[in-house]
């Protein structure tokens, strides 16, 4: 008992750590964007909406999540939860494709002739993000299969609780970029 | 957490868990791409002192292709420097000392039987693999490897038609890296939550090893700048690959214009140099760690000032982010701004007088032993102080201007991080071969290597600086075009020479290494009466350290000629007697 608390409590700093070379590397890619906007040339364009619908999805995924866990520590299964928070991750993953197209209908490219910065910056920080939650996506899906396997009791459900800190820092990472395109 | 296990030769040697053997497999991958580097340094050495004359060296290394007649092809040359600069500031510097020390010691000095996650370890030691694998491939390919020197500035790094190197060579060089980048968070998570939760009962932060608080302090500078190197590089595989503009603007190649508008190659230098300040720093500090250690247990004294050389090691870590401008003062930088990083960089100097000033009042009056580890630790201190003086020139921004981009800046660096880190390397395998191997590295070929390596290294760098003075600027392929420099023919003459023979006895090193493995004589279980608890485990490797239960701590590691004690010596592990205070 005593080694499988200080086992999930070391996995949990991993995780964190983790988390915050993730935050390093955004937060060089947010710095980069501001500096290179503050020296003009800067192509304004309308957010699609569609990235307004993935962050709809993904707090939802969120909320689905702390249910999923809630379950998990109650002792009854997280499973169908789990699901479905797999199901909404992934339509996160076509809303922000959808959010590309939309940009590519409005002009906004991410390379050659006519393509600016900003457009570049809007699509490269998208695409990191959405290569992190194929990740988490996948931590989605084992997690979802040994919660079927029964593999998680009330006392020791570790890996739900990693892929619940990993999926809701990157619904945070998400809503900090969708406000940061917005209002930066 | 198990004890010792059977092992196939497949999970001892090839896929091990244990972080001892993972760090045999870190520090002989570095040595090996030590040799690399260090060959390449003396190839184009040969050009820079005998511009144009032909070598049958040059022509046995690089071919018809790259040598044509025996005489160095300009593009080759700057291959050369830059993967010369990258094998040793990451290959070496990086990954060969901090995977090897910080692997080899953490679980063995905080009482631990592994690291947090071997597999993860194991994984990181792989990954590095793998970088290497792809950077020695990228010397083969036709249109040679990466030439836009180590810090990889665009325009040259992001055009692929701009030169040979710019092209396959650049794109594997990038690849490279971020394999290498991997393997560096990797193995910087593990050695933080490793330390911060496996140290044995007793092991108070106060009571570790400065080696210890080294090795976490840059596994965290780590995980905070290595995503900053991978975000740099990203976006400049972004310019290279899919024809991005946020390094490039308005430029003009044989006659065509390129699309690129807005991009800002001094965005670059931003974001590289927020991880290339504090990797300066990745690569001393473990070398700081390992030169306390050493000086303490040969000085039979306490470190002196244990609180204030932690202290220092986290304002230097501090410190690191926040002077990055200083490698930018002639990009046109505001000089205002200028000043500011002027009095960072300055401020650098304070924690690191403390730390040369601890190492000598502990060696002040000390009953010294002289051993292969000591001398090197002591050429470090040396090396520290004259590299750093010549860095607070660097520092300010007003003097920096006159000699930027010349060899006072290659003979700086080279002496203060360069030569300072090998010499904090070579200390750490000298002092604890007996414990990776179980025997003892021959004395007098040691002192043989190190009169030679210190006499040369000093040949080598210290001339830089009157060249750099002088104006002459680093990175060219020759300055024979240039009569004011003619003068300087002979200085870098000497240069070759000394690098010649330096280059040389490290393959005297590299003999008495591989030779004591096998045949050097058996080491005791703590040869050199040291405190810290890596003496206390038996001579035969075990994976899990101890064989019966992880000794407990009682006391700090520096308990050296403790007034009262029989020996001049007493381990971590030994109760304080009745009546006996704590240092």
């Amino acid at each position: 008992m005593q080694l499988t608390l200080k086992k999930n409590k070391t996995s949990k700093q991993l995780l964190w750590i983790g988390i915050v070379s993730i935050v390093m590397f955004f937060a060089g890619l947010t710095s980069a964007y501001i500096v290179r906007k503050a020296e003009g040339g800067w192509l304004e364009f309308e957010m699609p909406v569609w990235f307004t619908i993935s962050t709809v999805a993904i707090v939802a995924s969120s909320a689905l999540l702390l249910f999923a866990a809630q379950n998990a520590r109650a002792g009854r299964s997280a499973t169908n939860l789990l699901l479905g928070t797999l199901a909404i991750g992934v339509f996160f993953t076509y809303s922000q494709v959808q959010g590309w197209d939309d940009l590519v209908a409005q002009g906004v490219y991410l390379t050659g002739e006519g393509s600016n910065a900003s457009g570049s910056f809007i699509y490269a920080l998208t695409l990191m993000h959405l290569l992190h939650l194929i990740g988490g996506l996948i931590a989605l899906g084992i997690t979802a299969v040994k919660s079927k396997q029964g593999k998680y009791t009330k006392d020791n459900y570790l890996g739900i609780q990693l892929t619940s800190i990993y999926w809701h820092f990157l619904g945070i990472l998400w809503l900090y970029l969708f406000l940061f395109f917005t209002y930066a | 957490m198990s004890e010792h296990h059977k092992e196939t030769f497949l999970t001892k040697y090839i896929f091990s868990l244990d972080h001892k053997m993972i760090a045999k497999q870190f520090l002989i991958t570095g040595m090996f791409m030590g040799v690399v580097g260090m060959t390449m340094s003396i190839l184009f050495r040969l050009q820079l002192s005998n511009p144009g004359e032909s070598f049958a060296v040059l022509e046995f290394f690089l071919g018809e292709k790259w040598a044509p007649g025996g005489v160095l092809d300009p593009n080759m040359y700057l291959s050369l420097v830059t993967m010369h600069g990258t094998i040793l500031v990451f290959w070496v510097l990086t990954a060969g000392l901090t995977g090897t020390f910080a692997n080899f010691l953490i679980p063995l000095q905080i009482g631990a039987r592994d690291m947090a996650s071997g597999f993860m370890n194991m994984l990181s030691y792989w990954f590095f693999f793998a970088a290497t694998l792809v950077l020695m491939y990228s010397l083969f390919v036709e249109s040679g490897p990466a030439a836009a020197g180590w810090t990889i500035y665009p325009p040259l790094s992001a055009l692929p038609q701009a030169i040979p190197g710019s092209g396959l060579g650049q794109d594997l060089w990038l690849i490279a890296i971020t394999l290498f980048v991997v393997s560096s968070l990797l193995g910087g998570l593990n050695y933080i939550v490793t330390i911060l939760n496996l140290r044995t009962k007793g092991m108070s932060m106060s009571r570790l090893p400065l080696t210890i608080w080294a090795l976490l302090i840059v596994a965290i500078l780590g995980v905070l700048s290595f995503p900053v190197l991978l975000s740099c590089a990203l976006l400049l595989i972004f310019d290279r690959s899919f024809g991005t503009s946020f390094y490039l603007s308005d430029i003009i190649i044989n006659g065509e214009a390129l699309h690129n508008t807005g991009g800002s190659p001094i965005l670059f230098e931003h974001l590289f140099w927020f991880l290339g300040h504090p990797e300066v720093y990745i690569i001393l500090l473990p070398a700081l760690g390992i030169v306390s250690e050493v000086i303490s247990v040969n000085s039979r004294k306490p470190i002196f000032g244990y609180k204030a050389m932690v202290g220092a090691l986290i304002v230097i870590a501090f410190l690191s982010f926040v002077v990055w401008g200083h490698h930018m003062f002639i990009t046109g930088m505001d000089p205002f701004l200028g000043s500011v990083f002027t009095f960072t960089t300055l401020l650098i100097a304070i924690p690191s007088a403390v730390k040369v000033f601890n190492y000598l009042a502990t060696l002040w009056r000390a009953n010294i032993r002289f051993t292969p580890a000591m001398l090197f630790a002591i050429a470090f201190v040396s090396t520290f102080i004259t590299g750093g003086l010549t860095g607070l020139i660097l520092g300010d921004s007003a003097l920096d201007i006159n000699i930027h981009d010349t060899y006072f800046v290659v003979g700086h660096f080279h002496i203060v991080m360069g030569v300072s880190a090998i010499y904090g390397m070579l200390a750490g395998v000298y002092h604890w071969f007996p414990k990776m191997y179980g025997r003892m590295m021959n004395k007098k070929l040691g002192y043989f290597h190190f009169w030679v390596t210190f006499i040369s290294a000093y040949g080598v760098f210290f001339p830089m600086h009157f060249l750099g003075l002088a104006g002459l600027p680093r990175r060219y392929y020759t300055n024979s075009a240039f009569p004011m420099f003619d003068g300087l023919t002979d200085i870098n003459e000497v240069i070759t020479f000394f690098a010649i023979i330096g280059g040389l006895v490290q393959l005297l090193f590299i003999f008495n290494f591989f030779y004591s493995i096998f045949k050097g004589t058996k080491a005791s279980e703590n040869p050199w009466k040291s405190n810290t608890l890596e003496w206390t485990t038996p001579v035969e490797r075990i994976h899990g350290n101890w064989p019966g239960e992880i000794p407990s701590v009682e006391r700090w590691p520096y308990d050296y000629s403790k007034p009262g004690a029989d020996e001049d010596f007493i381990p971590q592990n030994v109760p304080l007697k009745e009546g006996e205070t704590e240092h």
